[in-house]
């Protein structure tokens, strides 16, 4: 079996921080400590002359949330990610769905 | 998490303090020894489908905070000292009682102003407390114009004789599976970056959920959001300007013969009227007021009249505008000549669940319910009611600007209190903020209820009583769906629901007030959906309307579905969509849609605005916080710490200041401290910043009153509102102002 992972389509992430606030709550995380980070990319682009990304960034404290996973459920941000963007699953299917999903990451967290 | 070990999980709705937003979408409470321990989304709730935003995520940290007020208090210090000491509700009944009623025997009911802030469910409670006291005076106080969503209820209903939203496929369970409904090909977003929250009993998220499923965007939006940069057209409209671009695209619409000509025919009046107005309005003209190129304006006119269906989902600049309502009505009038009114995937007919208010809104239910003399004075001495004939004749507030200006003058008649509730009016909406605060502390007597101490208990309350949140409340929702009900499952301190307190406090003051519980009132009110509160909550705490009902999409004009008699067609006089409005007409409101120049502009005030060359934008909605909500809850102040203004790196030159900076944003009426981010989501021209700042942290008692008058912006934003209906036009996205240094 594939190792697990976490993928982003951040076509559609819109910075909402509802995956930080999700990852918080779960770990009971104090302010400043969380599993994912979420950064906003505001540039002058090619076709457009400004283009807005966000991009989600699992940190050292990314536990996948195994906990959850030992109970059959979602990732706490997977699940309540407002833009139904992220992906949890093993990584080899994530590779195959990434294939359909231009402007997306894949993250293998520890 | 195991649920064998004693935790208990309760679906709620949400639609109140503590999430702070307008929408109903369906939480999982995790209870254990009667603490609160988790929220999780419920992936029941057809509304977000286990989704959840930051600000119900950190519920816990919101309903535990170390802050909130837990028992009610009284002021033992001068006004503003901060000096309060507990007391029991019945002492604080008892207070309020006796000062309400010798105000009462003194001056007459009117004389008392009962005061909310943002919609939520604090509708029902203030005014069943306002008119069992015998006030006419329910008001949204300092928001100029009331300009937020009651402009555009207002242009709507002098319209189609109804209400509409964006279809997302929200008044079906099965939602987007549905097999009646369909995507719109094209959604024309105007003045919203939606993401942010779920505005206007809205998710957010259903138009990304949409463009998903292949919608293309159009956005009218003066800034560059994440909306806009994934559009098909990005209009990037001066602000205040929405309504000749409205008129402009109806004109392309009208001339290029774009519209549906069936649906005109059948279910219009007045089109030949409206399309002799839009002459007015030719394509370069609204180039010119709106600053977006000519081609743009054509080709989304274009787009969106060439598909169908196509939606139309807009945001609170629109009331913004000078003369909202006619704004509201020029647009109401687009996707009503495209024939997009009640199909799938249009704009449908939006009326509340079930049929289910949750406070009355016909003459007859007032009366059975308050008495006929309470209805006479709402005709007569309601503030406004005789100046505007809107204000008298669209529903039943106050004229918030008015208000505040008679609060100050004492004309034409004195007020002596006000009774405010989950309203930080000095810290949130108050347009002229300072001017506000100097009337307000005029009154003889004041009562604010809120979870948190804020600048306006701080600088105002006489009593404050703790409110509670969605969490620790029974109450009930449906505007528009679904149907849903919040229920206790908490407890914290002594706090009790804005409803509880009402109905307890009204019948003190009304010995014949028809409800003595909140059980009572809500099963009373749902008693048209043919279900019960206990009922609703057994079956996960949310229903949908049958299909069939009156409250259900689709075409229901055609099935006879709207109108009392049971005939075909709309709820307007004519029985039409009345491009040509005869409500406004009986209004003295043009009944046909106009442009007028915001009152600071450019155009308008050349000589303030080569002093103030930047257009200030404002009131934005932010994933953080709810207005002026949330600034002390850790994991949702941590993402955004400080009040920021966007600047584009070119006017940034142009001022001299630096990414990081603290300075001032400047008018007439005074500076607000902002930090700079250079930004390039704005225009060269604009500058944006939120509202609604004051920092919990810093001390409450005067002159600091946490920091309010060193952040609060719309002590820069003038009133009263631009608009000749009382409705709209509130200044908060035209006040003209500059950046400069701060020298300390
Ligand atoms: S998978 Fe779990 S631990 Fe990792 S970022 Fe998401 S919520 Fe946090
Ligand atoms: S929850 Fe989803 S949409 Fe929101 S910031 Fe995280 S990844 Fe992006
Ligand atoms: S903003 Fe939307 S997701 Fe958040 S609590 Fe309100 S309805 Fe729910």
């Amino acid at each position: 079996m594939s190792k697990n992972g976490l993928l982003i389509h951040y076509d559609y992430c819109t910075g909402c921080q509802s995956c930080a606030v999700a990852c918080q709550q779960e770990h009971d995380f104090p302010a400043g400590k969380c599993g994912i980070e979420v950064t906003e990319y505001v540039y002058e682009a090619i076709r457009k002359p400004v283009a807005i990304d966000f991009l989600p960034f699992p940190t050292e404290l990314c536990d996948l949330c195994i906990n959850r996973y030992q109970q059959g459920e979602k990732p706490a941000c997977v699940k309540h990610c407002q833009a139904a963007c992220m992906s949890f699953g093993s990584l080899t299917e994530l590779v195959q769905q990434m294939e359909i999903t231009p402007r997306s990451v894949l993250f293998s967290p520890r | 998490m195991d649920y064998d070990k004693g935790i208990e999980v309760f679906p709620t709705t949400i639609w109140s303090a503590g999430a702070g937003c307008h929408g109903a979408c369906g939480q999982k409470l995790y209870v254990k020894d009667g603490k609160l321990i988790k929220v999780e989304g419920d992936e029941n709730a057809s509304w977000n489908q286990g989704r959840s935003c930051p600000r119900v995520l950190a519920l816990t940290q919101y309903v535990y905070h170390p802050d909130r007020l837990t028992t009610p208090l009284k002021r033992i210090g001068n006004r503003g000292e901060g000096k309060f000491e507990p007391i029991s509700w019945d002492e604080a009944y008892n207070i309020c009682e006796t000062k309400l009623k010798k105000i009462r025997d003194e001056f007459g009911a009117e004389s008392v102003v009962f005061a909310q802030g943002t919609g939520r469910d604090v509708g029902g409670p203030i005014s069943f407390l306002c008119y069992n006291y015998g006030s006419p005076n329910w008001v949204q106080l300092g928001l100029s114009g009331q300009s937020c969503y009651t402009p555009r209820l207002g242009g709507m209903k002098a319209t189609m004789g109804d209400f509409s939203v964006m279809d997302a496929g929200q008044f079906s369970a099965e939602r987007f599976d549905d097999p009646e409904y369909e995507v719109p090909k094209v959604i024309l977003v105007w003045g919203q970056n939606p993401p942010p929250t779920c505005s206007d009993g809205f998710f957010g998220h259903w138009v990304v959920d949409c463009m998903k499923r292949g919608s293309k965007i159009i956005s009218i939006d003066p800034r560059n959001t994440w909306m806009s940069t994934r559009a098909e057209h990005h209009l990037q409209i001066r602000p205040g300007t929405d309504g000749a671009l409205a008129l402009g695209m109806l004109n392309i619409i009208i001339n290029e013969k774009l519209y549906d000509k069936n649906f005109v025919d059948k279910w219009t009046y007045g089109f030949e009227k409206l399309k002799e107005r839009v002459q007015e309005y030719p394509v370069d003209k609204v180039s010119k007021i709106t600053w977006i190129p000519e081609k743009l304006i054509i080709a989304a006119a274009r787009l969106y009249a060439n598909s169908s269906p196509a939606a139309i989902h807009w945001g609170v600049p629109i009331d913004m505008c000078p003369e909202g309502t006619t704004v509201a009505q020029a647009i109401t009038q687009l996707w009503s000549i495209t024939g997009n009114i009640d199909i799938p995937g249009g704009n449908v007919i939006a009326r509340p669940s079930h049929g289910v208010t949750t406070y009355p809104y016909s003459t007859e239910e007032l009366v059975e319910l308050y008495g006929q003399e309470l209805v006479d004075k709402l005709n007569r001495l309601r503030i406004g009611c005789d100046t505007y004939p809107m204000v008298k004749g669209f529903r039943g507030w106050a004229q918030p600007d008015m208000a505040i200006d008679q609060i100050d003058s004492g004309k034409p008649y004195p007020i002596k209190a006000a009774w405010i509730q989950t309203a930080n009016v000095l810290g949130g909406q108050a347009a002229r903020a300072k001017f506000h605060y100097e009337a307000l502390k005029k009154l003889d007597f004041v009562v604010v209820v809120d979870l948190f101490h804020n600048p306006t208990s701080m600088a105002l309350a006489d009593i404050v009583l703790p409110a509670a949140t969605f969490a620790e409340k029974d109450s009930f929702r449906s505007w528009w769906v679904p149907l849903g009900v919040m229920h206790k499952v908490i407890e914290v301190g002594e706090c009790k629901s804005d409803w509880e307190i009402n109905i307890e406090m009204a019948n003190r003051l009304n010995p014949n007030c028809k409800y003595k519980n909140v059980k009572e009132l809500i099963n009373d009110r749902l008693s048209v959906a043919g279900m019960t509160f206990d009922e609703l909550v057994a079956q996960g705490s949310q229903a949908m309307p049958p299909k069939g009902h009156s409250s259900r999409p689709y075409r229901r004009h055609e099935k006879g579905l709207l109108r009392h008699d049971g005939k075909p067609g709309f709820t307007t006089e004519t029985g039409r969509v009345e491009l040509y409005s005869k409500a406004f007409e009986s209004w003295g409101v043009d009944p046909l849609p106009f442009y007028r120049e915001p009152a600071q502009s450019p155009v308008n005030s050349p000589e303030l605005y080569a002093k103030y060359p930047l257009i200030m934008i404002t009131g934005a909605r932010s994933h953080m916080f709810f207005h002026s909500e949330h600034r002390m809850i850790p994991w949702l102040r941590e993402k955004n710490p400080e009040p920021y203004v966007e600047v584009h790196p070119e006017t940034a030159k142009t001022f001299g200041v630096y990414d990081g900076e603290w300075i001032h944003l400047e008018n007439d009426m005074g500076k607000v401290k902002r930090k700079v981010r250079i930004s390039l989501r704005v225009h060269p021209q604009m500058i944006h910043t939120l509202h609604g700042w004051w920092k919990p942290e810093m001390k409450g008692s005067e002159p600091d009153l946490f920091g309010v008058w060193d952040y609060q912006i719309n002590q820069i934003v003038p009133g009263p509102q631009d608009s000749n209906s009382g409705f709209g036009g509130g200044q908060y996205k035209t006040t003209l102002c500059k950046l400069s240094k701060i020298r300390e």
